[in-house]
């Protein structure tokens, strides 16, 4: 895994500022209200795809269970909310500190753990949680979900909520590029090249890794909570081992250690079975194959392939 | 300068001409065809469009066109709502039929509430229904009303002590949710309370701890797909001699042939559209039922299935408004279905209400019981 | 009823025992986790289920499923794993994630989305055994399941494919340099573990049934249990198996239904942490 340690982040200030352009440009092609569901569906995903690769790309850890992260985020403000009559402005915040509770309690002891293990560990933690979800359906409403309050009377529609998720998304790739490029973040890379190494160097391992998870699980649990009283209902699916494994092939086939590309592959995985509903019962077998294909012919991903091309070409027309 | 002047007009008559046309009607359903429960949306869909076929071929409705778009919600509640949103937005359909189970209908209310567009589900829980929304309607019977039914019959046994097992789905929690509730009113005590999961291939575990439990008079599986499969032919294995109830979400040939000799004796609540075969000609269901089967089997080569009939109600719910109110103007539908009386379907007798936007009593569901591999009309 | 539980337990565990061994090939010749695996012993039970069906008397149906799962795992290999072998681990993970939508795609293709049985091997009557009942198909699963890993046992220390995936599992290079072609035991591999995972989905598929998605969750148990018992062992494999589907049963049993499979995990986690390389697993060293 000595590849992605060797990426450098670029200190400039352009690529956030495109992303910004582009998310403000993007509502002149957007006709309908169900292709701005699209757009916030892209933008939640890659909140969660962006702290995501703060583990899984920066730190080399990986997660099989960010999904119950997610889902705890989100059922957390809605149980407080639907169930207790607090205001969003309190239940979201709430539960996001009682997810970074929990994330530091687990995250030490199964932070000891390597490789499989750590897999292995990460996808029970999922289950766990997305089994105790759907199975307390008197707090949680069971399988079929339950209704979430808006985030406040006066927002509604897919077009404010596109602003409050583009603001989300463009404060959450500032605070992971912060962090990539603070001495933590340093530090977090030296320990993904090599453990013993950076162990060597003064870095206590176990702390960095512990609050790059923590981190991460917040990241995902403020989409998830944004989601829940964006969608006004939340379900036990959003928290499955499904989800899970789809976030982190955003990760992946995005590109890891790489901040855009984890924007880049939430965008291509949220709206490609979209496209692909056209081909009806052929949608799961192209699905399939695209991902298959993507990965052997980019294995870094999509964004460090493309940014290699675009230095390739660059040095041929020197 | 002439010539041009033709060829504006004609340009102008020709798109007049095709104005006039008149517009079709589209009907918008999201069903799950693929997914945990494909064996609900694949009937569906292919009811769906087998009928808005053969109303075209009668000539359509009120002269017009019937379209009809659907998506593939896979089971998946953010999807059904994605599809929904789509159908609304970019498709501008009239009306929605669909929603194949619970979760995915759920997701796609306050769609239909903001938009004011007549939307009949295809799925079971009652919440669906209870509290009454405006634009919400449904075919096909309540998870309470299965419960209902199947304690109603085991009290005409002398059963007053039960045990429940239900599997970890939507439709398996929420109809044991509504068991729980409704038990105590006829006369029935839940003594055990077992679950399996998803996915789970031995049942054993669950049925010997609730043959052990004493007063146990007769068992009830809430599940649908291969659970209530397992849990039947376990219950045989285990030799356990109490009555075993399904619900209606194995209220199909499937579950029948995958249990095999382990279904004999077991009962069900189920539409008449099961028993189309044996059901006396004065049954008011009767005709509907037989043309539906004979329809559905002749052109797919495959049992009908209750969730098609649901389909179908729905399908023909729809239309039957539109003919009435005389228009597709969303408003003036959602009037007409409200306005629904004595609309005999697969499901039943529908007579809705402004606060019942169901229209079934118990009397819709007929309770069955497997004999040498067949459904049979238990009196 | 602790007898029942106990039968139980071993029904699914021998079920979660055969579909880990699968894995453990796999990974012990190229270090990947196939997530493709559950999809193998979905196409065991489908194609045995369809060729059955068809009219083919049972024995050739079950050789012929088995069959066209190993050229399917063979394919995989070739067209997909094989041309990414250099990747990371993870990419190639990604790539059996992709292996295991499409294959459950082409399964609605091919096949359909009902479920389907089979007929047991002999026959259905429930053998006593002292107070509890056990299906007579679940001792042929656990029969073959400890001949599968008596003869993979025999497989890897007495053949010379089976040294020579043993040989590239430890060290790709020095095995290349020895004249080992990592492709074809590569290709072995996914081949075995294709058939082992066709021949449990043909096992269980009596007991189970059989659908095209049926390898999720089945893929997920097996998973679970070959790292409990250790990545890397086969008799790993079959105790992790085993002792997944016990503390299953034990758990609906005497805790709660509801919650079994929160109690199995809340184990395997906790046992990981004492023990990272499973029950049975080697400690491997690290290269600093």
């Amino acid at each position: 895994m000595a590849s992605s340690a060797g990426a450098r982040p670029s200190a400039s200030r352009t690529p956030l500022l495109a992303l910004a352009i582009l998310i403000a440009a993007l509502p002149l092609a957007l006709p309908n209200n169900y292709t701005y569901e699209i757009a916030i569906l892209v933008g939640l995903n890659a909140i969660v795809c962006v702290g995501l690769n703060l583990l899984i790309g920066y730190a080399g850890q990986i997660s099989l269970g960010h999904a119950g992260f997610f889902g705890l985020g989100a059922y957390g403000s809605a149980i407080l909310a639907a169930r207790g009559g607090w205001p969003a402005s309190i239940s979201i915040p709430v539960s996001l500190i009682g997810v970074a509770l929990l994330a530091w309690a687990i995250g030490r002891p199964i932070l000891r753990l390597k490789g499989h293990a750590l897999a292995m560990a990460t996808l029970g933690f999922g289950i766990i949680v997305s089994i105790v979800l759907a199975t307390e359906d008197r707090y949680t409403g069971g399988p079929d979900g339950m209704a979430v309050p808006p985030l406040a009377s006066f927002i509604s529609g897919e077009k404010t909520w596109y602003w409050i998720v583009a603001a989300a998304l463009i404060a959450a790739v500032w605070l992971a590029r912060n962090l990539i490029e603070s001495p933590r973040g340093r530090a977090l890379r030296a320990l993904h090249g090599s453990e013993v190494a950076a162990g060597a160097l003064g870095i206590d391992a176990a702390a960095h890794k512990l609050s790059a998870f923590v981190i991460s699980a917040l990241f995902a649990a403020a989409a998830g909570a944004l989601s829940a009283h964006y969608a006004g209902f939340i379900t036990p699916g959003k928290a499955s081992f499904l989800h899970s494994i789809e976030l982190v092939t955003m990760v992946v086939f995005g590109g890891m250690a790489s901040t855009f590309g984890a924007v880049v592959g939430a965008a291509v995985l949220t709206t490609l079975p979209q496209l692909l509903t056209v081909f009806k019962e052929y949608e799961m077998v192209l699905l399939g194959a695209v991902m298959m294909l993507t990965m052997i012919f980019m294995p870094r991903g999509l964004v460090p392939t493309l940014e290699r091309a675009f230095a390739a070409a660059r040095q041929i027309s020197r | 300068m002439f010539p041009r002047i033709v060829l504006a007009a004609l340009a102008l008559a020709l798109s007049a001409a095709l104005q006039a046309q008149p517009q079709p009607i589209r009907v918008g359903a999201f069903l799950s065809v693929t997914g945990p429960a494909a064996f609900l949306g694949d009937p569906e869909q292919k009811t769906l469009e087998l009928y808005v076929e053969k109303l075209n071929a009668a000539g359509g409705v009120l002269g017009r066109r019937l379209e009809l778009v659907v998506y593939d919600s896979a089971g998946d509640a953010e999807k059904a709502r994605g599809y929904v949103k789509r159908l609304i937005e970019q498709d501008k359909v009239d009306l929605l039929v669909g929603g194949s189970t619970t979760g995915e209908t759920m997701a796609a209310v306050p769609l239909a509430e903001a938009a004011g567009i007549p939307f009949v589900s295809l799925a079971g829980a009652v919440v669906i229904i209870e509290p009454v929304k405006k634009w919400v309607f449904k075919t096909p019977h309540t998870d309470r009303m299965a419960c209902e039914k199947i304690f109603v019959d085991m009290r005409a046994r002398g059963v007053a002590q039960a045990a429940l097992i239900s599997g970890a789905g939507g439709f398996d929690r929420s109809m044991r949710a509504e068991c729980l509730k409704v038990a105590g009113k006829h006369g029935v005590q839940i003594v055990a309370d077992e679950t399996y999961g998803a996915g789970d291939t031995d049942m054993t575990a669950q049925l010997a701890k609730i043959k052990g439990t004493a007063g146990v008079q007769a068992v009830l599986n809430a599940g649908f797909g291969q659970g209530p499969a397992i849990v039947t032919k376990n219950y045989r294995q285990l030799g356990i001699s109490a009555p075993l109830y399904q619900s209606h979400g194995v209220a199909s040939k499937q579950y029948v042939s995958l249990a095999g000799d382990a279904a004999e004796g077991v009962r069900l609540p189920a539409a008449a559209l099961l028993v189309a075969d044996t059901l006396p000609d004065a049954d008011p269901q009767k005709k509907v039922v037989s043309a539906y089967k004979r329809d559905y089997e002749g052109r797919f080569k495959q049992d009908v299935s209750t969730f098609g009939g649901h389909a179908y109600d729905g399908l023909m719910l729809a239309v039957e408004a539109i003919r009435r109110a005389g228009s597709t103007e969303k408003a003036k539908v959602r009037d007409a279905l409200e306005a629904t009386r004595g609309y005999v379907g697969t499901g039943g007798v529908v007579n809705m209400s402004a606060h019942d936007h169901m229209g079934l009593d118990l009397s819709a569901f007929r309770m069955l019981e497997v004999r040498k591999g067949d459904w049979t009309l238990v009196k | 009823m602790i007898e029942q539980y106990l039968l139980s337990g071993v029904t699914t565990g021998a079920i979660y025992a055969l579909v880990a061994l699968g894995f453990t090939i796999i990974y012990n010749a190229s270090h990947v986790i196939n997530f493709a695996q559950g999809e193998f012993v979905m196409i065991g039970g489908m194609a045995s289920a369809a060729f059955f069906e068809a009219g083919i008397p049972l024995p050739a149906a079950v050789a012929l499923s088995i069959a066209t799962a190993t050229l399917v795992g063979v394919l995989l290999e070739k067209l997909a794993v094989g041309p990414a072998r250099e990747a990371s681990v993870v990419t190639l993970i990604i790539i059996t994630i992709g292996a295991s939508i499409l294959l459950r795609g082409l399964a609605t293709l091919v096949w359909d989305k009902k479920i389907h049985r089979v007929p047991a091997f002999s026959g259905e009557t429930p053998i006593a055994l002292g107070g509890a009942t056990l299906l007579p198909q679940v001792l042929w699963v656990l029969g073959v399941s400890a001949v599968a890993v008596a003869l993979l046992a025999w497989f890897f220390r007495r053949t010379l494919t089976g040294k020579a995936i043993l040989a590239v599992s430890h060290n790709r290079l020095a095995a290349r340099l020895m004249g080992i072609s990592v492709r074809r035991v590569l290709a072995v591999s996914f081949g075995l573990s294709a058939a082992l995972g066709a021949l449990a989905g043909v096992l269980i598929a009596p007991i189970a049934f059989t659908s095209w998605d049926v390898g999720v969750m089945l893929g997920l148990k097996g998973f679970a249990a070959a790292i409990l018992g250790g990545l890397g062992s086969s008799a790993g494999a079959v105790l992790g198996g085993l002792a997944l589907g016990l503390i299953e049963a034990l758990g609906a049993g005497y805790l709660s239904s509801a919650y079994k499979d929160v109690f199995a995990f809340l184990i395997i986690v906790a046992a990981l942490v004492f023990l990272p390389n499973g029950l049975l697993g080697r400690r491997a060293a690290e290269r600093v």
